[in-house]
């Protein structure tokens, strides 16, 4: 009996293993509730190690270890976190460092929807990390009131989709309360974080990217990391920044963007894009999950699949394309980006946001004010369609890799 | 003088006869029909199945504290607070100056001296009752019509006169908003703001910060005022919930003067009044005669007690009767007639019932009365001559505080844009050049 049984064993042990390692077989947990995004592991922008980290551009540490700013880097650690993680990294910094802090919203005690709370409440007390009733615009009510006080209100709205009901408070009230008092009362104090965008399966109300609806709340500013690294850094700059922040967290990267993050408490100033990959022949901006996918469609520019090498002129093979991480959204960072049109003499704009109403407009409008003479082509968008977030059809909505090379391979042909 | 005088039944703006349905309390169970509780809860199980629409015993309105009628006179069993003769002329001489500034800021902007006022005639017992019930440093925000809050924390007639003349002594605000949008940081009075409720949940906020502050917890409370048309908004909501469910030590004043512009209360609300909305978020609520101040101050004195030792929200209804327009682009005789405000003013008088209660106890005579009247007129005019002649804020002012730290290039890039064409077209542009001169520095600081 033995015998027959080794029998019919080594017709399986002869298949690759790579069948065997399939995630059926691995994973027992079910889909993330903020999507996945796998192609987003392999990316050049995220940094694997320490050294890289610990290098990363623009980042200020906020306590200083040695008094000789070139060993700024020694005795530093980082750890392995995804954006979740790097989220509520920077709140607990925030939460030890200032006694006034407090973290509020819908399902934040247990830890939140996106994991972004998990332990605060245990760690500071149920008086400083706290659910709400479901309101958001009484979260934004109430988050507008405490910061009038001079205390820090970190509030959260569960999803972007859901911001709506907050926006005669954030309009309204928020955005011009230093302006209507004249500097006697302000709000800034105030940060809001949502999480944005597409997730693959979100459809109408759990993948919109509102950044355009507050384009006109003059006195607020909006930011919208596109990694852990960035998440940390911005999210203390905006929580310490003296005006009320919008801090969008797009969701599918809460899980996907996963990078060595330095522990420390450190900042990554607002205002000031981030050049992530320089050349002379087009610009390229974006801001959040689209970064990666504009990562992707200059290697695809650089090494078209065989698929798309008709596609793909020889001669644009070697072009050098320049790409640009808006990452605060208000205010923009014009200087950077009218910087580098004037040398590239082309733009391309990114964003999951409709075409209509949407930033790039603005930044187009204002791009071709600034490097009009300079331009050698129509500035281009590559938005979402204007329609809905539509469910089924996501694919064909959200500006992907595919929609991207084509827009520069044209912007380059013009 | 007629010893008990009562106020007219027709009065009463919160109008329920005509909801032609008679109205039930909540029924507990009684023996025969009553069996356990619902899991984790104090709610009994019944068999009978009944509907109610009342947060009263008795399927009643929710009634009204009045601690002196029509002629100043203490109701029968009722409990004068204790106030000392300088406390009620101090409450008096505030009441009697509101109508004062309201009439002659009115009447300046009839004359086109000022763009907009509000008055708020009728409610200077509701007003002033409750401000001299809160301590001095509690944080109040408030909706539009309780600047009588504002100067009995001692603001002042300049205060008032410049930010609604819109001088760069404007301490509110520096010209940046419409009259009547007054806020000090120093008087613990939060700047005013036109949308309406979203003061509320703000309060909440406000009061949680108090919660937190260990130098003021358990010592100041949020104060939040608000019309019953304002009740009506979602704010409303958000803010009774936060501040119940949090909680935080928040105090609603609802000031329920029968109108939101035109529309009277019979159209604002079915329930009865804002009152009967607190016991929905299991908070302590009152209402209150809101034209006898010394109801109105006992009311609030308790609630804010309860307010801030419980750390809970607490809800005061002042019923009062809103004898002005709504605002100065509002001519109320348009939706009311004329007789019936004329009959309020007569027989339900704020100042009158309290003035009436102190000359009972000789505090006051007729002699002061026309002293404190004649004083007032003048301060208020003085003050009025004084921002009159003043400039507008710098034109420049137009581009602060929009952000605070360090300025967005869209900013300095538009003030420069103004400066160019302030320059190419300030002489040559009739409505600029003479709106420059009306500026602080005529724009020169803008050219440099």
């Amino acid at each position: 009996m033995f015998t027959s049984r080794k029998l019919a064993y080594p017709v399986l042990r002869t298949l690759p293993r790579s069948h065997r390692s399939g995630r059926r077989w691995q994973s027992t947990e079910a889909h993330p509730a903020g999507g996945h995004l796998p192609s987003i592991a392999t990316s050049t922008f995220l940094k694997p190690t320490r050294d890289l980290s610990l290098r990363t551009a623009g980042l200020r540490y906020v306590d200083q270890t040695d008094a000789d700013p070139t060993r700024e880097m020694v005795g530093r650690e980082t750890r392995k976190m995804n954006m979740y993680q790097a989220v509520r990294d920077a709140l607990s910094i925030a939460l030890t460092k200032d006694e006034t802090a407090v973290v509020f919203g819908e399902d934040v005690a247990f830890g939140g929807v996106f994991r972004c709370t998990m332990g605060l409440a245990e760690e500071f007390g149920r008086e400083r990390v706290f659910n709400t009733p479901l309101t958001e615009q009484g979260i934004a009510g109430f988050g507008i009131g405490l910061a009038s006080m001079g205390q820090t209100a970190i509030a959260e709205i569960q999803f972007a989709d859901y911001i709506f009901p907050a926006f005669d408070q954030i309009v309204n009230e928020a955005a011009k309360f230093r302006f209507r008092s004249n500097g006697n009362f302000d709000v800034g104090g105030l940060t809001i974080r949502c999480p944005s965008m597409a997730v693959g399966h979100g459809g109408h109300y759990h993948s919109q990217s509102p950044e355009g609806f507050f384009m006109g709340a003059h006195g607020i500013k909006m930011v919208i990391p596109r990694s852990p690294i960035q998440a940390k850094g911005l999210l203390l700059s905006s929580i310490r920044d003296p005006n009320p922040v919008i801090f969008m967290e797009p969701k599918v990267l809460y899980r996907s963007s996963v990078e060595q993050v330095p522990m420390d408490d450190y900042e990554i100033p607002l205002g000031k894009a981030e050049t992530l990959l320089r050349g002379e022949d087009l610009t390229v901006v974006s801001w959040g999950t689209p970064v990666y996918h504009c990562e992707t469609a200059l290697k695809m520019l650089s090494h078209p699949p065989p698929t798309l090498a008709p596609n793909v002129p020889a001669t644009l093979r070697s072009a050098k394309v320049e790409l640009i991480d808006l990452r605060t959204i208000m205010p923009w960072d014009v200087e950077t980006i009218a910087e580098s049109v004037n040398r590239t003499g082309r733009l391309v704009v990114v964003h999951e946001a409709g075409r209509t109403g949407g930033v790039g407009a603005e930044i187009g409008a204002e791009i071709q004010k600034r490097c009009f003479l300079k331009l050698n082509a129509p500035i281009r968008l590559v938005t979402g369609w204007d329609t809905p977030v539509p469910m089924q059809y996501e694919k064909f909505y959200m500006p992907d890799p595919i929609r991207v090379l084509d827009a520069v391979v044209e912007t380059l042909t013009y | 003088m007629i010893r008990t005088l009562r106020i007219p039944h027709r009065f009463s703006n919160v109008v329920r006869g005509c909801r032609g349905v008679a109205s039930t309390a909540a029924q507990l169970p009684g023996p025969g029909h009553a069996h356990g509780h619902l899991p984790s809860s104090t709610s009994p199980i019944t068999s009978k199945l009944h509907f109610f629409n009342s947060v009263t015993e008795g399927g009643k309105q929710i009634p009204t504290y009045r601690v002196i009628d029509g002629a100043g006179q203490p109701l029968e069993g009722a409990v004068v607070p204790e106030i000392d003769k300088p406390l009620a002329r101090r409450i008096y001489e505030n009441m009697v100056q509101l109508p004062i500034l309201d009439d002659i800021l009115y009447n300046l902007q009839r004359q086109g001296r000022i763009v907009f006022y509000m008055t708020a005639y009728g409610e200077e017992a509701a007003i002033i009752g409750s401000a001299a019930a809160l301590a001095p440093d509690d944080e109040v925000l408030a909706q539009y019509r309780e600047s009588g809050v504002l100067l009995w924390r001692g603001f002042g007639y300049d205060n008032i006169m410049n930010q609604c003349f819109g001088t760069h002594l404007d301490v509110c605000g520096k010209g940046k908003q419409m009259p009547v949008h007054y806020g000090s940081k120093e008087l613990h009075y939060h700047t005013i703001s036109s949308p309406l409720a979203t003061q509320i949940p703000q309060a909440a906020g406000v009061g949680y910060a108090l919660k937190r502050d260990l130098t003021r917890r358990g010592r100041n409370c949020a104060v939040v005022y608000f019309g019953e048309g304002a009740a009506s908004e979602g704010d409303f909501h958000a803010g009774m919930l936060l501040a119940s469910t949090i909680p935080s030590p928040t105090l609603f004043i609802a000031r329920n003067n029968g109108f939101a512009i035109s529309t009277p209360s019979s159209e604002q609300y079915y329930g009865d009044g804002i009152a009967a909305r607190g016991p929905g978020y299991g908070i302590h609520t009152v209402r209150v005669d809101g034209n006898d101040v010394l109801a109105v101050y006992s009311a609030v004195r308790e609630a804010r007690r309860l307010c801030i030792e419980e750390g809970r929200a607490v809800l005061v209804e002042t019923m009062t009767y809103r004898v002005g327009h709504h605002s100065t682009s509002d001519d109320s005789f348009a939706y009311r007639p004329r007789k019936e405000v004329e009959d309020r003013k007569r027989l339900d008088n704020p100042i009158v019932r309290f003035r009436l209660f102190m000359e009972a106890r000789g505090w006051w005579s007729k002699d002061e009365e026309a002293a404190l009247t004649k004083r007032v007129k003048q301060e208020v005019m003085a003050a009025y001559k004084k921002a009159e002649a003043l400039p507008k804020p710098e034109l420049r002012e137009m581009f602060t505080q929009v952000y605070g730290g360090e300025e967005p290039w869209n900013i300095k890039e538009q003030r420069e844009e103004l400066q160019r064409l302030v320059r190419k077209y300030g002489e040559a542009w009739e409505p600029w050049r003479s709106e420059l001169k009306k500026h602080r520095g005529e724009g020169k600081e803008l050219l440099e």
